[in-house]
């Protein structure tokens, strides 16, 4: 049997006895998750794409998103989802780090960087609860829109819809990474991946994670810079 | 290999859980000597990127203190949109190790998010189409969003009452 073993490790991808991605079970699904979740993601973007391409004039991001948290009514465009990106970049670092300890079978290492991650992802939401808070004050929400479009006239209400519809999905995310993320601190801490003997639940929690980073490179894109 | 008379041996028992299956990668293929540093310059890449994006974006914004020219901006918002292309492909590859898998799974994301390229096409252009369509039929609805004299927003110039609602007349 052990020489079976070894002459199926031999053969190519495709013949059978060996795993033909080279990846093991769940992560493979999680991958197809997040594939899927793209196309989701993407979904949303493109139809506020889609609404804005068929109006004629739209509500300057840079007018709308100005404000930061203890600077009063100071005008700083893109300062603060600056601060919010930086702050999702380290966050997924800090993951990579939390991965990596996991292939070195490092629990400390787990430990930490998971924590540094999930510290990073409260500061996220922390940042979106302010900015949603803000926003609200000033009279935006759902069938709410107080921003004129850039040309003077009247805007719909699609713009803050859509707003808080995909920001508000992605918060969701997030929300749910931290939640991962702390069951696999836990269960970091219960010895349970050492017991396994591999750390690959890190892995997928990272996969996930690094997603919701991604998904918010695209929403940073659509609703702030352009 | 311990024991060889027992027909029905099980190789899983005699060796750690991760070594029992081979073939599936527990191991990062890369090493750990230039894992950091990859990280590090990664890291770097997308800060850089995120920095250059900012200083096109309040470019944009300075322009629209005046007049701008509209292809400039749209050209400005296309390079923004390359390199969000750029940031995505190093979280993708280096992150989450993408690119560290087997050619064959690969393809096996990459290829669907293809369909991404029709995708923004088709809706884009079907959203300007309607807007033409609209302008062109609806004049009223056009003089409505274009007109800011005749036509200002209620609220362009005051902060609005909280939970105001705006819809449309």
């Amino acid at each position: 049997m052990a020489q079976n073993v070894v002459s199926a490790h031999n053969t190519k991808w495709w013949n059978g006895g060996k795993s033909p991605f080279n990846l093991e079970y769940g992560k493979l699904m999680m991958w197809f998750f997040l594939l899927s979740d793209a196309f989701t993601f993407g979904a949303f973007l493109i139809s506020y794409g889609t609404d804005r391409f068929s109006s004629n004039s739209w509500p300057d991001p840079n007018h709308v998103f100005n404000a930061f948290p203890g600077a009063g009514s100071a005008n700083l465009p893109l300062a603060f989802v600056s601060l919010m990106t930086f702050i999702l970049i380290i966050s997924s670092v800090t993951m990579v780090l939390a991965v990596h300890a996991g292939h070195n079978r490092d629990k400390a290492g787990v430990e930490k960087w998971l924590i540094w991650t999930i510290i990073g992802g409260l500061a996220f939401l922390s940042c979106q609860a302010w900015e949603w808070n803000h926003l609200h004050h000033e009279g935006a929400w759902w069938g709410s829109n107080p921003f004129p479009n850039a040309n003077g006239t009247q805007a719909t209400t699609n713009f803050t819809n859509f707003f808080f519809t995909i920001t508000g999905f992605h918060g969701f995310h997030v929300f749910s990474g931290v939640i991962i993320n702390i069951v696999m601190l836990l269960m970091a801490r219960a010895n349970v991946f050492a017991k396994k003997g591999h750390y690959l639940m890190i892995e997928k929690a990272g996969l996930y994670w690094h997603f919701v980073d991604l998904v918010w490179v695209f929403v940073f894109l659509c609703f702030y810079l352009v | 290999m311990s024991n060889p008379h027992n027909n029905h041996y099980d190789y899983t028992k005699d060796v750690p859980a991760s070594a029992a299956y081979p073939e599936v990668s527990f191991n990062p293929p890369h090493d750990s000597s230039n894992f950091y540093s990859k990280v590090k310059k990664t890291t770097i890449i997308l800060s850089v990127l995120t920095i250059i994006e900012l200083f096109l974006g309040l470019y944009i914004y300075y322009l629209h203190e005046g007049v701008p020219s509209y292809s400039w901006v749209l050209f400005l918002k296309g390079v923004i949109c390359i390199l969000t292309l750029a940031k995505a492909y190093y979280i993708v590859a280096v992150f989450m190790h993408l690119g560290d898998e087997i050619k064959n799974f690969i393809m096996v994301i990459v290829v669907p998010l293809l369909l991404f390229i029709w995708f923004i096409i088709a809706f884009l252009q079907e959203g300007n189409a309607f807007k033409e369509a609209r302008n062109k039929y609806d004049k009223y609805q056009l003089e409505m969003t274009t007109d800011a004299k005749k036509y200002p927003a209620p609220t362009a110039e005051h902060e609005p009452a909280k939970g105001e609602m705006h819809s449309e007349h």
